[in-house]
């Protein structure tokens, strides 16, 4: 693990004390962090992750955030980077989500153990009075041993006061069975929160020491800090009557398959409209056709067109069909780079108002069937967008099986949105009947891959345990943030791929192996998927970019090259093939060689035989 | 009996949770042996929901299927506090 010390990414004195912010997930805890700072931020991504740390200053303090987490250790990438963070902060302003209290102050008592100067922001106070509920707060001061102060961040109510009482900051009520144990494991590291994560058996903190042979309490301790918590929630909390507020009953109606189900859908349409329309159409019309194939291109051909000339291998890798300098900025800043934006503020939208966690609880039961649970939702989803991005996130699933078996899925079954507008295009002529044959065959291959997978892959995987957030309107910076944050991790990990792929392929193309591929592959083509030879060359162009292979197909239609069922099982072909040249660089970079060797040859070998299967049948 | 035999809108006990690595995340939850919870709502063959005060937390089936509970009288919350 890397990064001791965040701050040395922002100018600011080395000795200047540290204020971390901590709270579980969506609980304000970036209002509090704006109100701090005001505009100064730096965000940093975790290498190797796909988790951001903003940090800024207040008064001659460094101010950072966290990702919100249930409890420091190191249970996941976020837990990781939190706990990495808050073991060597100063001062820690704790926000607490006053509705949930109950899950929340667990976080907060192992804070207080830990020894550090507390805060504790008790936010969302007014939910608190919608639900009819009251809390006791001198007396929840007086439990915890730290100040308490009660706020509505977004409406800037006690946001003041917060401030005022970093001043206050101290530490608060120490388990006694922390107390009695600490001094055990102190001498081995440097500071009392490591001592207590030694305790409790985080083997970072352990492997980072080099400590052996201590004896971990994590049960007892966190035994002991779960009843405590309840101790103190059943002093402090008083319900004055019991009715369900609207969000409550939303959230309700969002699980229940018979409401559910039409919400999702309704959702789902909503989000194609967005992404699939707006952003896919005319967003991307106007900025790969316009902006960067036009406008772009246009510039990069004057300027460096005739210094380079055209013919030679240089030219070519530079501003050729497939050129670093043409395709691949085109490609991922005209199109895929609006998609993923739009996907991801969507994605965003959906996890910030607590809708996410529902449609992973609604899913469970059918990604239970392919060795995945409700949260590998997510991954799917973005697949839609863009696999190589997917792929990426394929690492928030709770096992290697499960990374396996999403990432397989991914790279064989999902179109990416570059590919489904060719798809949709082509699909549209042939009549209902057609594009329900081609919609089943891919369907069944996803549905069948899975199960099979989930029957022959060794290992067992995670089950869903997930947290359902209260129901709540997104804050649009928080959103836009996200946004911002992810879609920089994927152009900057993705980026260098596509164009290590445009390389690879004008290589190929430069020296006349693309089309020795092609003309292998034409005893397959014609003789088992009886298509034309040159389907060959678009499936090949598919692996440089989806929507080539899908553009190419469509060429040939054009010229009545191909009959309706031929470009089904085309269609078929390439979209069960394997996925562009960047995703398949991303799955070997996700995955060990073998497994990704796997997926690839796999996806390929089925892409075939499912395609010839249908050809011998309908053609 | 197992927390996926529990119907909707029973009171139960977690008896005990198998795994210790899921036991440590499901704590915080408020998920613990002993805990005294309501399940909310059960997806037929799917996850089930179970509350612990204002939270909701939905269970994989597959996880529900090992933790051991026991039903509790709406009456007897008070009298099985003395278990823990």
């Amino acid at each position: 693990m890397q990064c001791h010390n965040m701050t040395e990414k922002i100018d600011i004195n080395k000795e200047a004390k540290k204020i971390v912010l901590v709270g579980n997930p969506n609980v304000g805890k970036s209002v509090f962090f704006n109100a701090l700072t005001g505009s100064y931020v730096d965000v940093s991504n975790f290498p190797g992750t796909t988790v951001d740390i903003s940090s800024g200053k207040y008064k001659d303090m460094v101010v950072m955030d966290t990702p919100g987490v249930y409890g420091v250790s190191s249970f996941n990438d976020e837990e990781r980077v939190a706990r990495d963070v808050i073991l060597y902060a100063d001062i820690i302003l704790n926000v607490v989500d006053a509705l949930h209290i109950e899950r929340d102050l667990f976080l907060t008592q192992q804070i207080i153990d830990m020894g550090k100067p507390v805060v504790v922001a008790l936010n969302m106070m007014d939910d608190v009075k919608k639900n009819g509920i009251e809390i006791d707060i001198d007396k929840l001061s007086q439990e915890l041993g730290v100040p308490v102060i009660p706020t509505v961040a977004v409406k800037g109510e006690g946001i003041e006061e917060v401030k005022e009482a970093l001043d206050r900051a101290r530490t608060g009520n120490r388990l006694p069975i922390v107390e009695e144990n600490l001094r055990a494991v102190r001498h081995m590291v440097d500071e009392d929160s490591e001592a207590l994560l030694v305790l409790e058996e985080d083997e970072n903190i352990i492997a980072r020491h080099n400590i052996s042979g201590v004896k971990g309490m994590r049960e007892q301790i966190y035994q002991a800090r779960r009843e405590r918590v309840d101790e103190i929630v059943k002093k402090v909390v008083h319900h004055t009557n019991r009715g369900a507020s609207f969000s409550v009953k939303l959230g309700r109606w969002m699980l229940s398959p018979l409401t559910g189900i039409p919400i999702l859908l309704v959702v789902l349409w909503l989000v194609y409209e967005f992404v699939g329309v707006f952003v896919a159409q005319t967003v991307v019309g106007w900025t790969e056709e316009v902006i960067m194939g036009k406008y772009y291109y246009e510039f990069i051909m004057k300027t460096l067109g005739p210094i380079l000339g055209t013919e030679n291998l240089l030219a070519q890798l530079l501003i050729g069909e497939f050129g670093v300098l043409t395709m691949t900025p085109i490609y991922v800043f005209g199109l895929l780079l609006p998609l993923v934006v739009g996907f991801y503020l969507v994605l965003s939208i959906m996890e910030d108002s607590g809708y996410l966690p529902r449609v992973a609880v609604l899913t469970d039961r059918s990604l239970n069937s392919l060795g995945l649970n409700g949260r590998a939702i997510i991954p799917i989803i973005l697949g839609f967008g863009c696999v190589t991005m997917a792929t990426i996130t394929t690492r928030i699933l709770g096992s290697r099986r499960e990374r396996f078996i999403a990432t397989m899925l991914l790279g064989l079954a999902i179109p990416c949105s570059a590919q489904l507008g060719v798809i949709a295009g082509l699909l549209g002529p042939l009549g209902i009947k057609m594009t329900a044959l081609y919609v089943s065959v891919i369907f069944i291959i996803f549905a069948l891959t899975g199960t099979i997978l989930n029957k022959v892959v060794p290992g067992k995987s995670t089950d869903l345990m997930i947290d359902l957030p209260p129901l709540r309107l997104p804050r649009i910076e928080n959103v836009l943030k996200k946004t911002y944050v992810k879609s920089k991790v994927f152009i900057t990990e993705a980026g260098p791929l596509f164009l290590l792929g445009a390389v690879i392929i004008t290589l190929l193309q430069y020296t006349g192996i693309l089309d020795l591929i092609a003309n292998g592959f034409a005893p397959i083509t014609e003789g088992f998927l009886k298509l034309p030879r040159e389907t060959a060359v678009a499936f090949i162009m598919g692996i440089i970019r989806r929507d080539f292979g899908a553009a190419g197909l469509n060429d040939m239609v054009s010229r009545g090259l191909l009959n309706s069922s031929q470009v089904v099982v085309a269609l078929i072909a390439i979209t069960l093939f394997v996925p562009c040249i960047a995703a398949i660089m991303v799955i070997f970079k996700e995955r060990d060689w073998k497994e990704a060797l796997l997926i690839w040859l796999g996806s390929f070998a089925i892409s075939f035989l499912t395609a010839g299967i249908v050809a011998q049948v309908i053609i | 009996m197992t927390l996926d035999q529990v119907n909707k809108g029973q009171r139960f006990q977690i008896i005990s949770i198998p795994d210790k690595h899921i036991s440590a995340q499901a704590i915080r939850l408020g998920i613990y042996e002993g805990a005294k919870l309501t399940c909310v709502y059960k997806f037929p063959a799917g996850p089930v929901i179970i509350q612990n005060g204002m939270q909701e937390i939905a269970i994989g089936r597959g996880l529900a299927k090992k933790i051991q509970v026991q039903l509790l009288d709406k009456g007897d919350v008070k009298q099985c506090s003395a278990i823990i």
